[in-house]
Order: C-alpha cells, then sequence, then structure tokens
C-alpha cells in the first residue's frame, strides 16, 4: 500500500518544511483565480463547472494555518466574486467566509499535501460551497433556486480532481523559509 | 467576558465578518413591498420585544386600575346603573314613538288612497264596563264628527260613531252588541248582516244554509245599510256551519286585530268595488281601487231622466244632480257611489294625521 493511502497517515502531524508563498501571489492568485472563472466560461462552457476560487481559497487558507487568516482570505475572495456578480455583495462572501475558517481550522489537522486529501477537500468543501450557496439565496433572496444534486456532484467530482494537481502547481509556486 | 472572547477569537472573528457580510447583503435586498431586508429584520428584531413590554404595561396598568384603584367606584357603579334605567326608559319611549309614527303613516297612506274623505282620530279611552266594546276618539263635533259615521282603519271596518261630544266621540266597536251592518261575501258575494256579540267575533246573519260560504272567505261592507261605504274589509271566516234555515258564520274582525289606537272616521263615504280576489295581506287587506258604477260588483245608479217612483228617490236624484261634478253623489245616510264616469277618488282633505 502506497503511502498515500495510508488511512493514519492523512492525519499524522508532520513537521514539512516551512514554505511561505510569496506576498504578491497571495494576491495575484486569487486574482487570477476570479478572473479565470469570469471569462474562461465565456470560452468554454463545461468550465463554469469549476470553481477556482474556492479551491485557492481552500489552499491560501490551509497554507496560513490560521483560522483568522483564513476566514478574511475567504471573505476577500467571496466579495470581490460578489463584486462581479449579479448577487447582493455578501452572499459569495459569507461563503467563502465560512470555508476559509474550515479550510484553515481543518489545515491544522490534516495531511495538506496528500493528494487524497486534497481532492478530499476538494470535493466536500465544493458539496458544501452550492449547498450554502443554494440555502443562502433562498432564504436570503427569496429565488426559488433548486439544488440540482446530480450535476453538483458531478462538479464536485471534479473540482476535487482537479484540486490535487492544482494545490500541487501551487506548491511549486512557495518559497523555502 | 474578555477571557472568553479571547479563548474562541476565530469563532468570534468568524461570527463577527459574518454577520457584517449578513447586514451588507440585508442592506442592499429588498423585499416585496420595497423595503429594505435590514428595516425588515431590524423591525422584526425589535417589534416582538415591544409588544412585550406594552402587554407587560395594560396588564400592570388594568391589574392596578381595575383591582386595586377603586376609588369611587362603587359610586359610579350606581351612577351608571341609574343611568342606564334612564336611557332604557327613554328608549322604550323612543320605540313606542317610532311604532305610532309608524303607524300614523300607513294611516296618512290609507287616507290617500281610500275615495272616501276622513277624519283620523285617536282613541282616548274605553267606556267603563265588562265587555263594553265601546271607546272614545279625541274629535267630536267641533272637527264635523256626527253621529252614524264610519269609523275604519287601513285593516277595515272598525265601528261606528254612536255619540258625538264637543271634543271627543263615542265609537262602537264592530264587536259590541248592538253592532250591525251590510255586509258581502267577496268571493259567493253572498250578503248578510253583520252582528256584534261581545266578544272578539262577530256573526254574520241572514245567510241561507244553502249558501256558498266557507271559513276562509273575507265579507266586505255591502253599503246597502246606507251607512258604511260598500268595499271596506270587515273580516275573515272563522266558521260556517249550523243545521236551521240560516248559517250561523263566525268572523274575525280585521281591523281589531292589532288593536286600537288611531281610527279614521268617514266623514263623506264613498262606494269602492269589491275585489276578484281575498285580501292576502293577513290582517291589513288593502282596499281595492274604486271600480265602475256600471260593474256587476258595484250597485248602477239609474240614468238621470229615468222615472222615480218616490220622494226619496227624487231627493237621491237631485243629490246626485249636485254632487255630479265631483265624480261622487251623496246619499241621505251617508252612503255614496262612485261615478262611472268618475276618473279618479277625489283628492283627500289636507288634514294631517295626528299620532
Amino acid at each position: 500500500m502506497s503511502e498515500s493511502f495510508d488511512t493514519a497517515s492523512l492525519f499524522a502531524r508532520r513537521r514539512p518544511v516551512r514554505r511561505k508563498l510569496r506576498p504578491w501571489l497571495t494576491v495575484a492568485i486569487p486574482v487570477a483565480a476570479i478572473l479565470f472563472q469570469v471569462y474562461a466560461p465565456l470560452l468554454v462552457g463545461l468550465l463554469s463547472y469549476l470553481e477556482l476560487p474556492l479551491l485557492v481559497t481552500i489552499y491560501l487558507a490551509m497554507n496560513r494555518r490560521s483560522p483568522v487568516a483564513g476566514m478574511m482570505l475567504g471573505a476577500a475572495i467571496g466579495l470581490f466574486q460578489d463584486a462581479l456578480s449579479h448577487w447582493p455583495i455578501g452572499i459569495l462572501g459569507m461563503v467563502k467566509t465560512l470555508a476559509g475558517f474550515a479550510a484553515s481550522s481543518l489545515g491544522l489537522r490534516l495531511d495538506t499535501d496528500n493528494p487524497v486529501v486534497r481532492f478530499g477537500l476538494g470535493f466536500v468543501f465544493f458539496g458544501g460551497h452550492q449547498i450554502l450557496l443554494w440555502a443562502l439565496r433562498r432564504a436570503l433572496l427569496n429565488e426559488p433556486a433548486a439544488l440540482a444534486l446530480g450535476a453538483t456532484l458531478a462538479a464536485a467530482v471534479v473540482n476535487g480532481a482537479l484540486a490535487a494537481p492544482l494545490f500541487g502547481l501551487l506548491d511549486k509556486l512557495r518559497e523555502s523559509s | 467576558m474578555e477571557s472568553l472572547l479571547n479563548r474562541y477569537r476565530s469563532l468570534t472573528v468568524l461570527l463577527a465578518v459574518l454577520l457584517a457580510q449578513l447586514v451588507l447583503v440585508a442592506y442592499q435586498v429588498r423585499t416585496g413591498g420595497d423595503v429594505r431586508l435590514l428595516r425588515v429584520w431590524a423591525v422584526s428584531l425589535t417589534a416582538p420585544p415591544g409588544k412585550a413590554i406594552e402587554a407587560a404595561r395594560s396588564a400592570v396598568a388594568g391589574w392596578w386600575s381595575e383591582y386595586l384603584w377603586l376609588v369611587h367606584a362603587r359610586r359610579e357603579n350606581r351612577l351608571l346603573r341609574e343611568e342606564v334605567g334612564r336611557l332604557k326608559l327613554e328608549n322604550r319611549f323612543l320605540r313606542s314613538e317610532l311604532t305610532a309614527a309608524e303607524r300614523a303613516q300607513a294611516l296618512a297612506q290609507f287616507r290617500a288612497r281610500t275615495p272616501s274623505q276622513t277624519i283620523a282620530v285617536r282613541v282616548v279611552a274605553a267606556a267603563s264596563g265588562l265587555n263594553v266594546r265601546v271607546v272614545f276618539v279625541d274629535r267630536g263635533a267641533e272637527a264635523g264628527v256626527r253621529t252614524g259615521m264610519a269609523v275604519i282603519n287601513p285593516a277595515g271596518l272598525a265601528g261606528r260613531v254612536t255619540a258625538v261630544y264637543p271634543s271627543v266621540s263615542q265609537v262602537m266597536l264592530v264587536t259590541a252588541e248592538g253592532f250591525s251592518a251590510g255586509v258581502i261575501c267577496g268571493r259567493s258575494r253572498v250578503q248578510g248582516i253583520l252582528r256584534g256579540l261581545g266578544r272578539s267575533e262577530c256573526a254574520v246573519s241572514h245567510v241561507h244554509s244553502d249558501e256558498d260560504v266557507k271559513p276562509g272567505d273575507w265579507f266586505y261592507t255591502s253599503g246597502e245599510d246606507r251607512i258604511f261605504p260598500r268595499g271596506l274589509p270587515v273580516g275573515e271566516v272563522k266558521s260556517a256551519g249550523g243545521s236551521g234555515v240560516f248559517k250561523e258564520i263566525l268572523l274575525k274582525p280585521a281591523a281589531l286585530a292589532g288593536g286600537l289606537e288611531e281610527l279614521l272616521i268617514v266623514t263623506e263615504p264613498i262606494h269602492q268595488g269589491l275585489p276578484d280576489e281575498r285580501p292576502v295581506a293577513g290582517n291589513a287587506p288593502l282596499l281595492p281601487a274604486p271600480q265602475p258604477a256600471g260593474s256587476s260588483e258595484a250597485p248602477a245608479l239609474r240614468e238621470p231622466g229615468t222615472s222615480m217612483g218616490t220622494d226619496a228617490d227624487r231627493v237621491l236624484e237631485r243629490y246626485r244632480r249636485e254632487a255630479a261634478p265631483r265624480g261622487a253623489v251623496h246619499l241621505e245616510g251617508g252612503s255614496a257611489t262612485q261615478q262611472e264616469a268618475a276618473p279618479a277618488p277625489p283628492p283627500a282633505k289636507p288634514n294631517p294625521v295626528r299620532p
């Protein structure tokens, strides 16, 4: 059995080599993710199933390993997304805030370098993100939004599958401390 | 508190950030009534406590004013009871006045409808004595009332003036012993004599046993007595039987069914026709419209110039000529018949009905 499927290793508190992301990248990566989210679906419709800002939020929040910093980061990304959406500002902000808080909290307990964990995080967080967004739209905006479970699950799988390579790519941008 | 916040710093910050964004959303979103969601929430948050505070305040105030602060309550209660009693009396009086006004209105309408000239009178007293069916009315000789005049009300024949005093008159009701009038059955046209029995019913005599009179038939004045104008409703037959030569017919007088308060004294009677059907308005049948004298119901007058055999006939002819322009002929004894050519009944005198 390989190391990546060792259940015990998923929750092991490793002491990895601390590598920090450059500050400008902390800003540039979310902005790039949001811009991708905004423009890419115009070119390829299937790309609208991707939620790159969410994945970036999860990665950065886990990288920070501070719940407050994670939630602030999530709030900032969410509010930026709200500014570019047709919803009132704050809807995606609240969802991303919770996502950032949860991701940073989990980042303290999980081996976030494990690809399986990363897939699981992408899958679970995407599902939670969509459910929360659906609930807020119905409760606050009184929108008759329907939760398409099949499409949501499929998109969650896709986002989970994307999370592992994306996080690996972002790992390469970090510098050793 | 501070240590608690420090302990759950992350959670506190999370809640604060979420709350801030929630407020931000609520500020932007408007409800269906174009009210900001933030305002709706604020009102929804503040209204229940406000209601609770007001409910508590009113409960305490009510408890205080209703159970503790009872100064002068007994006196106020007594005054209020007196006031209620006074108002009840006033209400009863006003109801009575209203009823009287309604009766007066009905009487006025009847006066306008009937072709005979009438005076409105009010019953002021009843003659003393057991089962004496005699009343006094508030008009007498000064008002033109004379002995023998018919007394009616909208429901029908009520009686006859038997004595006249300067300001009051005595009226014998149809139920009084000794009262009599010529009557005719509205359905079969059988004639008879109405007689008072001294009780609530009247009898119709001189109707042969083979005549067609049944319970439910209506009798009207026939005008043959030359006192009462023809066509006034008298009453409904209660029973018609007997094994002798004549039927024993009892009828209930329509005019006395609702009591007597206001009446009309017929000063200048004019005959009317009989209705083809019995009245259907309960105890207050409406008088029929006057019929032409040439009809089979009204007794036809002989044409002027027809030979008259007696002095009475000659007097009748003279009276008829004198009264011809009015459309009616007055007969000695108060009887009259509407002319065939009369277009309409004479207008009623402008006497207001005295309630």
